[in-house]
Formats: C-alpha cells, structure tokens, sequence
C-alpha cells in the first residue's frame, strides 16, 4: 500500500486493471441482468417486484464498500501523508453518492408496493439517507478550500469520522425494530443457512461482481485524472515561481 | 412469458422498469462524468 503512495507505481498498476475490470464489468452486467430478469424465478410474496432486488442491494453493498475504502485512505493520508490515498477520496466521492442514489430511489420504488409507502423513517433508510448526505458532504468539502490539499485533508476526516455510519447501517435491522427486512445473506447465521434459493442468490451475486468491478474501473480512472490535476497545479505553480524569480 | 407479459411484469411494470431505468442512467452518468474528467 505504501509503495502505491508513490503516483508512478499506481499509475501503472491502475492502467493494467482499469482494462481488467473494464472488460469484466461488460460480461457480468448483461449475464446478471438476463438472469435477475429472466432466469430467475418470481417471489411468492413480492411477484416481480423481487426483480428490483438485483439493482437495489448491489448498489447499497458498494456504497458502503466505497465508503469504507474512502474511510481507510482517510486514516492512511491522515496518519501517514498517503498522497494517492488522499486523491483516491476525491475521486471515489462522487461514485459513492452514486451508487447511494440508486440504493435509495430503487428501495423507495420497491417500498412503495411491498410496504405501501415511499419512504419510513426507519433505522435502516435514515441510516443509508445519512450516508448520502455524508457522500454530499465530502463532495462539497473537497473543493471549498484555496488550497486542495487543505480540502483532501477535510475530506479525509469526515470519511473517517463518517464510518461510524456504517456498523449502524449494517446492524440497524438487529437493533431496531424497522421495517426493512433484516440481512438474508450477509449475517454470520445466514451465510451458511441463506433464506433465499440459489435461483435468486446467484444473479445477485453476479450483479453485486458487475457494480464492484465498474466501480473498481472508475475509481481508477477518477484517481488517475486526480492525479494528473493534481501534476499539473504543481507544474503551473513552479512555471508562476520562476516566472516571477 | 411473452413480451407484454415481460413488459407488464404482473402489473409491477412501472416500479422494476423504473427501478432498472433510474439505476442505468445514474451510472450511464457516472461514466460520462468520469469520462469527461479523464478528457479535461
């Protein structure tokens, strides 16, 4: 990781895996999609609406995947002066708010039928609204500041600050009593018992690798161009100071 | 199931269409996005 704070050895580990996870993204996205909407059967309970299942819950595991990694390079520029780990926050901000957006507006779709409302201040959706606004928050924090260094530094305390967010999020259904169902796959008991069939697991599974992977392929180019934004302030600041030397 | 069936998936059709159509633009807006940095 450490070795990565040097630009040059990301640069070049990144363009190899941007292809990667590019090609990879392009096969699991169409393969998830034929079997979440047509191998894979209807709910009993829920009809068709499970189908939105396979946009809602990829999106929510990799907003709080990329929140958790923006938390990690917080501590890593915080602790360390990580230079890639800072630009990496800056550039992963805006695709967390992304994939949120998605968990928040698909769930309120879902929600409108199977709960007969759009939105319910429960723990589970305040929690994931909260981290929204933490996403929001970060975005705008970034480039408030004369200095951008300045920025990434603010950004990366309220990334580590705003993790607190995300045990809540993950435990809210055990805690409270919500109405969002509580996890069927990723808890300890449910792992090894899951309460849905394979016919609903596996084309989740392969849409939950589909938005990892596109969202392992942009945040490498978003970090790259942060990083070449970055080259090139320095480069015009140096062309001012010897201008005026 | 035939294509109308599909499309009117048991009467639900607004919801997971509109579910599936606001995901894929969202994203479709995060490539762009990221896109037009990387060319800026």
């Amino acid at each position: 990781m450490f070795g990565y704070a040097n630009s040059l050895k990301f640069e070049k580990l990144s363009k190899a895996l941007i292809g990667i996870l590019a090609v990879a993204s392009a096969i699991l996205f169409p393969l998830g999609l034929y079997y979440g909407l047509l191998g894979s059967p209807d709910d009993y309970q829920q009809s068709q609406t499970v189908r939105i299942m396979y946009v809602h819950v990829p999106a929510a595991w990799t907003a709080l995947f990329c929140y958790m990694s923006m938390a990690g390079a917080g501590l890593m520029h915080i602790i360390w002066r990580h230079t890639v780990a800072g630009l990496y926050i800056r550039a992963a901000c805006g695709l967390g708010a992304g994939f949120t957006a998605i968990c928040l507006i698909t769930g309120s779709l879902w929600g409108a039928k199977m709960w007969g409302t759009w939105w319910v201040w429960d723990a589970r959706l305040t929690s994931v609204l909260i981290l929204f606004f933490l996403y929001l928050g970060i975005i705008a924090l970034k480039d408030a500041f004369d200095n951008p260094e300045r920025g990434t530094t603010a950004c990366a305390w309220l990334s580590v600050i705003g993790a607190v967010n995300i045990p809540i999020i993950k435990f809210s259904v055990d805690w409270w009593n919500t109405l969002h169902q509580p996890a069927s796959l990723t808890s300890p008991s449910k792992m090894l018992n899951p309460a849905m069939t394979n016919e609903f697991i596996i084309p989740l599974l392969i849409m939950a690798a589909a938005y990892m992977t596109l969202f392992g392929c942009l945040v490498l180019i978003r970090t790259r161009t942060e990083i070449r934004l970055r080259k090139e302030m320095v480069k015009n600041m140096r062309s001012v100071q010897h201008g005026l030397v | 199931m035939d294509w109308s069936e599909f499309i009117a998936m048991d009467g639900y059709g607004l919801y997971v269409w509109g579910a599936y159509g606001i995901t894929f633009f969202i994203l479709l807006l995060m490539l762009v996005t990221t896109w037009i940095g990387s060319r800026s």
